[in-house]
Formats: structure tokens, sequence, C-alpha cells
């Protein structure tokens, strides 16, 4: 499953991030805030308008996520 | 180079967002800072200078925070090119001191192995000691020093002597340079927490508790409205009397100097050029310092990126960011600092955006021409029941602003070549009491940043708009108003046919050229070219008979029109210079404010005469 579709405060694990294009900046920004296979994630808050961004938690540290970063993340709950 | 500095231990502060980098960097140098730009680019270079217990001298250089080596910010591309020796005109640092806050090492920890690539003389600060004690949080320094292999300090750079422990390792020799670590950073930054950090729990109860209200989808819209009006209640109730207290000092000081110089040429630069410039810059300042105040609150306080975080899908449709959102809400009161504030927007597509939409809202200086026009030609009267017409003018005038902003956003958004995915990635730090002598410290820099840079650019344009009024004299025994002989006067004749279509008499065109030094002078201007006295205090008062009965109705709403876009004060385009660092973006911003000012008022005035 993607983060976006990952219910509320459901711990998960990070499997990966994937890259949107062949070079993909974006993602390779996720992997260094974190983002790597076995941290345990979870979606804490999301945005008043569409739901839209997520606020999501990853070791120490809580990022807000557009949806459109946020699917790069591969996840499985716990 | 013979100077001290040549002997002076080069040190770097570097480290992730949220640290407490700058805290520290004011700690070890109070206030001997000196703020500038890195050559070429908009980015703020901070530099300062203290002496060590042992007597070393120590050059701090306060980098930009980064997350990574791989740049992509403008931010971070400096802060890499300045570690690894790259940025022209700036020397290695000799040491690098690597900023950590020691409740959030998973990710800080991260970013110092990445630097221990670089192979340079490193010395940890493990930052907000006291905050990760008090959350339970337990660190093995010795251990910690072993794992890394460099020196370890604790700091707490809230305090006033919390960043002893580092000047003290300041004053060793340099330590050795430890072998790079192993290729995999995350799992060498697990290992290491692992072994040296207990953490009880992963985020503070206190961030959970507060988020749970301010992120909630309602009551944190709610109390974000609520902090926004109280600010900018505050901002307009606590500047109005300062700024009346600068404009009477500014006239008092203009009329000693009338009394004590004789009647010239000098009296004249002195009194209608320099002093009124100078007054001109310094009446903004109250609003500024107050907006800046409340900014740094918000931010020194972590709330700003979680205002941020609740507006950024309403400011993304609009092809904004979040983050454009108080920098916008700023220009309200005034551009300036509004266009200062954008430099919490790291992403230059995002900050330009802001940058050009910024003047289009509606500032306080237009409220003296919209009150003379509103006064003189719109009827007082209800309609609707309880509607006050005058007021309903007034808020049209202002969503026309915000309309007209979201609109060009969307424009530019489209028009744009880069349309790739900028990503928000903002993180949410921890919730910090604003330290007193941090906020002050941030104050004086904008005043004087202010003060010096943009200050200088209006003094001079306002010294050229009085050369422009005051020559060439009127010749002996002229009739009308001096400055209708004068190189403005000439211009605004020259101006009228251009102006025309759009409604505009040779008076109005006239006042528009004293008027660009700061949109409220257009009031005075137009005072003189009605030969009224234009010291007068009520010149409004005299103005609104004389204009209702001398202008058309469509005259007056095409002026209305034309001041919701008019790029009308050269202190913002100053501005724009001062943080673009670029003349096209000025150039870009003043053509396309004119254009869709005379737009505007060529459609309202033809619509206006047609329907009457």
């Amino acid at each position: 499953m993607r983060l976006p579709e990952l219910p509320h405060d459901t711990p998960a694990t990070v499997l990966e991030v994937e890259n949107a294009a062949a070079v993909d900046p974006i993602a390779g920004r996720l992997r260094e805030l974190g983002f790597v296979a076995g941290e345990a994630v979870r979606v804490i808050a999301r945005g008043p308008f569409g739901h839209d961004p997520l606020l999501v938690q990853i070791g120490y540290t809580r990022f807000a996520l557009r949806r459109a970063e946020a699917a790069r993340i591969r996840v499985a709950t716990t | 180079m013979n100077s001290p500095a040549a002997s002076a231990l080069r040190i770097a502060l570097v480290g992730n967002p949220n640290c407490g980098k700058t805290a520290l960097f004011n700690r070890l140098t109070g206030s001997r800072q000196k703020v500038a730009n890195y050559a070429g680019v908009t980015v703020e270079r901070k530099e300062g200078r203290f002496v060590t217990t042992g007597g070393r001298l120590v050059q701090v250089l306060d980098l930009p925070g980064a997350y990574s080596l791989a740049a992509t910010s403008p931010d971070e591309a400096v802060t890499r090119d300045v570690i690894t020796g790259q940025l022209a005109g700036e020397a290695l640092p000799d040491l690098l001191v690597c900023v950590v806050d020691a409740t959030n090492l998973r990710l800080h920890l991260r970013f110092v192995l990445e630097l221990q690539r670089l192979g340079r003389p490193m010395v940890l600060a493990l930052n907000m000691c006291d905050a990760a004690a008090r959350r339970g949080i337990r660190i093995d320094l010795e251990r910690l020093r072993g794992l890394l292999g460099i020196p370890v300090v604790e700091t707490v750079a809230v305090h006033r002597r919390g960043a002893r422990a580092l000047v003290e390792q300041l004053d060793r020799q340099l330590p050795p340079v430890a072998p790079a670590p192993a290729t995999d950073l995350h799992a060498e930054t697990s290992r290491i927490l692992r072994e040296a950090v207990s953490v009880p729990r992963r985020t503070a109860q206190i961030d959970d508790a507060i988020d749970r209200w301010a992120l909630h989808p309602v009551l944190g819209l709610a109390f974000l409205s609520v902090l926004l009006f109280f600010m900018f209640q505050a901002v307009f109730s606590w500047a109005e009397p300062l700024m009346g207290g600068i404009e009477t000092a500014t006239a008092w000081l203009g009329e000693q100097l009338s009394a004590s110089l004789p009647e010239g040429l000098l009296r004249s630069l002195l009194v209608d050029g320099i002093v009124a410039g100078l007054g001109g810059v310094i009446v903004f300042l109250p609003q500024i310092l107050i907006l800046f105040l409340f900014i740094l609150l918000l931010e020194e306080s972590g709330y700003l990126p979680r205002a941020a975080f609740l507006l950024d899908r309403l400011m993304v449709g609009a092809g904004l960011t979040g983050r454009s959102f108080i920098p916008l809400l700023s220009s309200f009161a005034c551009a300036i600092p509004g266009i200062m504030a954008t430099r919490t927007i790291q992403d230059p597509r995002d900050r330009l955006a802001t940058i050009l939409v910024a003047p289009l809202m509606t500032c306080s200086a237009r409220l003296p021409i919209y009150a003379l026009l509103i006064a003189a030609f719109i009827p007082q009267q209800t309609v609707w029941g309880w509607f006050n017409l005058q007021g309903l003018v007034l808020f049209a005038l202002y969503a026309a602003g915000i309309a007209s902003a979201l609109a060009v956003a969307y424009v530019m958004k489209w028009l744009r070549r880069d349309r790739a995915e900028h990503a928000l990635l903002l993180e949410l730090p921890s919730y910090r009491l604003p330290n007193p002598t941090d906020v002050a410290l941030g104050l004086w820099e904008r005043a004087t940043i202010f003060l010096k840079r943009v200050g200088g650019i209006i003094l001079s344009l306002t010294v050229l708009l009085w050369f422009l009024s005051s020559f060439p004299a009127a010749p002996a025994g002229a009739v009308g108003p001096a400055i209708d002989h004068s190189f403005a006067g000439m211009i605004g004749h020259w101006m009228q046919p251009l102006f025309a279509p759009v409604g505009f008499n040779w008076q109005i065109c006239i006042a528009l050229i004293p008027g660009l030094a700061a949109r409220e002078v257009a009031v005075s201007a137009l005072a003189t070219v009605y030969a009224l006295s234009a010291t007068a205090e009520d010149a409004a008062g005299q103005l609104i008979p004389l204009i209702s009965s001398e202008w058309s109705l469509a005259t007056a709403l095409s002026l209305l029109a034309w001041y919701i876009y008019a790029p009308q004060c050269l202190s913002t385009l100053a501005v724009i210079r001062r943080e673009t660092n670029s003349w096209r973006v000025v150039a870009l911003s003043a053509g396309y404010l004119f254009a869709l000012a005379y737009l505007a008022s060529f459609v309202t005035y033809q619509l206006a005469r047609s329907l009457s």
C-alpha cells in the first residue's frame, strides 16, 4: 500500500521509496529524510482541505508531505 | 592578507534546519554579526566573531540549514559549496561545528555522517540537551565520541552560558580527521543510536497535545484566524501612534529647517527632498518591526510551518505554496515586510511567484487615496438593508486585489516553462518558547537591512523626484502652481494623451509622478497641483468638494481601479530589487502591474461612461 492510503494513526513500516521519474530528486530527498526500508512510519494528521497534505511521523521527526510526494512511499501495516 | 582575520580560527556552523544553529550563533557572537548576501545569490550570509577565554580570535560563519549535501535549494547549495571550498570568495573553514538537535538524532546524525565523508576536522555540538534530558533521552557522550571519532560537546543555545563547552573545545588543538563512515549512512546512524542513545518516546507529549488542536481541521483553522486577526489589530493599533509621531517629527524638523535657512534651492532640497524622503522611509519602520516581531515569534515558536501545513492545499491551487501565506498576509499592512518575509520560502520558484503577487495585496498606504475618492464620489447610503455603500466599495477594492493576486499566480503557473513538481517536504519542528534575545537580534537585523539597503535607494529616488518637481522653476509672473512648469509638469502634460482613454486629466497625471515615492503622497501632490496649500493639515478635506465637482464619476472609479494595481511605490520596487538581486524581476513586476493598472482603469472608465 502507498502512504496516502494508510489509515489515520496506524503503525506501519516503510518498504521502499519509488522514483516517479528516471531522475527523481524528491524521492532521493525522502530517502535522505529517513524513509528507508524497515523504518516505522505513521500518518498523524491530514490538512483541512482535501485531506492534503499529510503529516507523517518518521524517526523522531514529523514532515508535512503532499499526497503526490507521499505516494512515492510504499508501506505495510505492522 | 595581514589583517587579524587571517590568523583567526575560521569555523562554520553546519546542521539541519531547526537544529538551533542560529541561536547558538547568537550565543557565540552576541551582536557582533554581519549580515549580507553570498555573492550572486539571494542566500543570507551571516558572519560573526568572538574571542575565546584562551584569547583566540574565532570567525564564525552560520551556514544555511541543510538536510543533505545533495542540494535541492539555493540555501543547501551554498552550504555544500562553502564546506567543500567550491564557493568563489569564501575561504574553506578550518573546522566544521556540526550542530544537531539532541531530540532529533535519527535525522541529524545521518547528515553528520555524510559530512564526515568530506574528511575535514569536525566537532559535534549536541544542542538542546536540556530538552532531551526533560524528555528522558539519555545520550552516552563517551560512547558517541568513540563511535563518531570526533569531539562531542553539549550545548544549550537558549541559555546565556550554554555555549561554554563549545568555546572551551575551540581553545584546544584542531581535532584529527575521523575515518569516513560505512557506506550505508542510515544503517550506521541506527547502529550508533542503538549503542549510545536511549529514547523512551519518539515524540514530545506536549507537541502531540498541542498539534491535536493546532492542526485540527476546524479548530486549527479557527485558531489561525483568531491569531491573524489579533496580529492585524496589533499592527494597525500599535503602529498608528508611532507613525503619527514620526510624521510629526519629520514635519517639525522640516519647519525648523525652513525657519533657519534662507529661502532657496538648498532649503528646498533639504526640506522637500531629504527630510521628506527620510521621513517617508522611516515612517514604514513601526509597521515593519511589529509585523516582523509577530513573524519571528511564529517562526521561533514553531507555529509558522503549522500555518503552512493548514493552508498549503488552498495556496497550491493558485500556484503558490503554504509558505506564501504569511508573507502575503503581511503585505496587507505593507508589501515591504511581506516581500522580506518571503525568505522563509526556500524554493526559488515559489518565492518568486509570491514576491510578484505581494504588491496586489491592498497595503495600508493605499487607504488615504481610497478614502479620498470614496468620500468624494460614493454617496453615503444604505444598500440591501444594512450595508454601507462606501464600505462595500472599499471591500470590493480589497477583494479585487486578492482575486487578482490569485489569478496572476494562476496565470504564471501556466506560463512558466518549469512545470516540474516542487515538493513541500516541510518539517514540523517541536514547539519552543521564543528566546527574547534571539527575537531582538532578528528584529535588529531586519531593521538594519531595511534602513541600509532599501533606505538608500528610496532616498536617492525621492531626491530625484524632488528635482523633477522643482526644476525648472516657474518663470516670473507665471500663473498656476509651480509644479506645472517643472519637468514633472511637462511629463504630466506629455502623459495626458496616453491616459486620456482611462479618463485621467493632466492634474492627475502630474500627481502620479511625485506619488511614485509612496502612494499616500499622491493626495498631497493633488493638493499641490490644485494650488492648495499642501502643508495644510486637511489637504483631503479641501480636495473632496473640489474634485467631486471637477471630475466625473467615471474618472474617479478609473483612478480607484488604477490604484488596485499600479506599482505606485518605489519602496516596494527597491525591496524587490534587494530581495531578488535582479533588475529583471523589478522590471517584470513593474511592467505587469502597470499593464494591469492601465487595463483595469480603461475597462472601468469605458464601462462607467457607457452606463452613465
